[in-house]
């Protein structure tokens, strides 16, 4: 590896005191994935909060009902959000199809491969702080990747499923909707159950988020690889250019 | 008995029914099912020259309350010539013949009408211990009805009790009461759910199959469409309050004087199924709702296990976890963040750490996390330490 300094850099105002080390930077998230990911984060937002208010309505609005169109309103902000995520989640599936490799890893899990399973003891440790250093990767981490099939993309199909035959409730039993979402009646005949799941399911989410968040910026700032600006810019940097 | 020919416009007059009133029948029974006024010559041709189909209404495990509920259909002339189709075969509640004598009515016609008659099931068969927990005539319920369902054309499942298992069935199911279509194979079963079910729709369901001789059309549950395709709530004379967002928040509260709506109370109307909202009780005078109290969901699977009845959010049935989604799902939240917050305390201080004793000393020794510092660090990077 290389070091430059003052000069080497070509940059406007670079003076003798500033120096610069080579870096390798890869090329992961491509711009529909990052535009997918920043879609579904706002999308989710939205879905938690008027879901949540869905489940516990504001304070009743005084006055004659004709005036008013509260809950009216939440439910459709809920329900417009939910097909913008439903239509995102089927853009990032066909993504999976033609985008690059990593675009498929959220679908992908490698539970009979050896080495996955050491690489999410060793990422375990590193964050029960018994390892100094996480290795390096170019996708996710191996824990990272198993939380986010068994919670996020699983999740997210159970959501929308579960969304979508609520919402197909609304449209009739003779609908469109119904005849793709109606199963979901098959497994919860009773749609008060279907409520039930599809509440706590936000809750899981809610709590995915938590996690994810917490653990995009610790690893930012601790792990040997950007983090933020690669789901903003596409580029995993890595900060060292040692083997793992 | 009935000889095969005997049309049911023949027992109506037998029973006293006038033509006038039997074409009357006619007219109610088109309008009730949906069918227009041009149905009713139909339905009355169909009275008429069809052979008339035995009706044989069981009783299981009950509490008869859909017997109260249908001979108390509103139209004193629907319950007159319903109850005339049916109290001639076998109802142990409300037929004349007893003993012994009725029980072979069941024999003779599962004999003579093969796969003809219609067996109507109220209540279910306790499958526990060989079914002792329900010996109607001495013998299990569920043997009387599996043979009887065997032979019978179709079945209707009357209630929530023959639906769904209704409370016998509630949790810990002691006796192991099971829904008819669970005890049933090989035979159509078309649920009428409810707790009871409402009157006009269980006269209407058997009219509809005795005239027509088929079975109405059902949903994916195996419920008449012509009942149950919408919730209490799509129909609910208090939706405009529920889109408006005006709530009755507490029993004897300004919004329950204005009849304002009443999810917060609980309300199941938005998850459940039946006509209430519309056809409504007692010759359409009212329903739970119009007299200030919100919907139990009675006629959906398993209701009373999916309480509690006056809380909005229910608990986490099947998992008969006594919580609902927020108290479960805050309760991980909080855990999940207090976790957050401890990792990154600890994280914060072992990094403070490494960097008071490690910063001068260089940090290519192996702990290795002095690297990738945030901006302005231009002199270490274990890259240039070991490069
Ligand atoms: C993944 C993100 C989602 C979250 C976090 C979410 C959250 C929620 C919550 C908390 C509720 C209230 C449940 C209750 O009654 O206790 C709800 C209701 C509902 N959601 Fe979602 N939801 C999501 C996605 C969707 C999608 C994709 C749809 C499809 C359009 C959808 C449609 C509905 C419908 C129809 C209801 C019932 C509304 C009502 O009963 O008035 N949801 N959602
Ligand atoms: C509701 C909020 C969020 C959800 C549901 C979410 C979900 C996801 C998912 C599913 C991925 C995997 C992408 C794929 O492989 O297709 C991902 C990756 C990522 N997310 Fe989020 N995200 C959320 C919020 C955020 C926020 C606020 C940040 C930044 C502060 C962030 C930063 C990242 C980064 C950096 C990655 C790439 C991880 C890597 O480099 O391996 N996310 N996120
Ligand atoms: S009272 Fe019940 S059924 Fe009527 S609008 Fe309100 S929640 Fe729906
Ligand atoms: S309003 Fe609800 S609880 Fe009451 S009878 Fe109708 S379905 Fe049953």
């Amino acid at each position: 590896m290389s070091m430059h300094i003052g000069t080497g850099i070509h940059a406007a105002d670079a003076t003798a005191g500033d120096a610069s080390v080579d870096r390798t930077s890869i090329y992961v998230y491509e711009a529909p994935l990052r535009v997918w990911h920043w879609v579904n984060a706002l999308t989710l937002t939205v879905l938690a909060v008027t879901g949540y208010l869905i489940a516990s309505p504001l304070p009743s609005v005084p006055g004659e009902a004709s005036e008013s169109f509260v809950m009216g309103t939440v439910r459709f902000i809920h329900f417009a959000a939910g097909y913008v995520l439903a239509v995102g989640w089927l853009g990032r599936i066909y993504w999976a199809f033609v985008g690059n490799h990593h675009a498929r890893q959220l679908f992908t899990f490698p539970f009979w491969r050896r080495s996955y399973w050491r690489g999410v003891i060793w990422e375990a440790n590193w964050y029960a702080f018994r390892r100094a250093e996480p290795k390096k990767y170019v996708g996710h981490n191996p824990l990272a990747q198993f939380v986010m099939f068994w919670v996020f993309m699983l999740g997210m199909v159970f959501m929308i499923a579960t969304g979508f035959a609520l919402y197909a409730e609304g449209e009739g039993t003779d609908s469109l909707l119904y005849a793709l979402f109606g199963w979901v009646f098959a497994v919860f005949p009773n749609s008060q159950s279907v409520h039930t799941w599809h509440h706590l399911g936000m809750w899981a989410l809610v709590i995915y988020s938590m996690t994810h968040i917490y653990a995009v910026v610790r690893e930012d700032i601790l792990s040997r690889q950007s983090m933020i600006s690669t789901m903003i810019s596409g580029e995993r940097m890595f900060k060292d250019n040692r083997d793992d | 008995m009935a000889s095969r020919t005997e049309t049911f416009y023949d027992v109506m007059r037998r029973q006293g029914i006038s033509r006038r009133s039997f074409l009357k029948f006619c007219g109610l029974t088109s309008a009730a099912l949906g069918l227009g006024p041009a149905w009713a010559p139909k339905v009355a041709e169909a009275l008429e020259t069809q052979p008339r189909i035995p009706v044989i209404w069981l009783h299981g495990l009950e509490c008869t309350c859909c017997t109260e509920s249908f001979i108390r259909s509103a139209h004193p002339l629907v319950k007159d010539v319903v109850l005339s189709m049916i109290s001639l075969d076998y109802d142990d509640t409300i037929m004349a013949a007893a003993g012994h004598q009725a029980e072979a009515i069941l024999d003779e016609v599962r004999e003579t009408h093969r796969g003809e008659y219609i067996l109507a099931v109220e209540g279910n068969p306790p499958l526990k211990d060989g079914g002792v927990y329900c010996l109607p005539g001495g013998r299990p319920f569920k043997d009387t009805l599996t043979t009887m369902a065997a032979d019978a054309k179709a079945v209707i499942a009357w209630g929530s009790c023959a639906s769904w298992g209704c409370v016998q069935a509630a949790h810990p199911n002691p006796t192991q009461a099971t829904p008819v279509h669970e005890v049933v194979t090989g035979t159509p079963v078309i649920k009428v759910p409810g707790c009871p079910p409402i009157a006009e729709v269980m006269t209407g369901v058997l009219s509809y199959m005795v005239t027509f001789g088929t079975l109405p059309e059902l949903d994916r549950h195996g419920r008449p469409k012509m009942f149950y395709s919408q919730r209490i709530h799509d129909k609910c004379y208090r939706r405009p309050h529920f889109d408006a967002g005006q709530f009755v928040e507490r029993w004897d509260d300004e919004g329950a004087r204005k009849g304002y709506c009443l999810y917060k109370m609980g309300c199941k109307g938005p998850t459940t199924y039946n006509a209430c909202s519309t056809v409504r009780w007692n010759d359409g005078v009212s329903f739970p709702i119009q007299s200030g109290h919100g919907c139990l969901g009675c006629s959906e699977k398993d209701f009373w296990d999916k309480g509690p009845f006056y809380e909005r959010l229910t608990t986490l049935d099947p998992l008969f976890v006594e919580a609902d989604a927020d108290t479960v799902g805050g309760t991980a939240a909080l855990v999940a963040g207090g976790a957050i917050a401890a990792h990154a305390g600890v994280s914060i201080a072992r990094r403070t750490a490494q960097r008071r004793n490690g910063n001068g000393t260089g940090n290519g020794t192996g702990t290795g996390t002095g690297k990738g510092q945030g901006p302005g660090h231009s002199d270490t990077g274990d890259s240039a330490t070991r490069g």
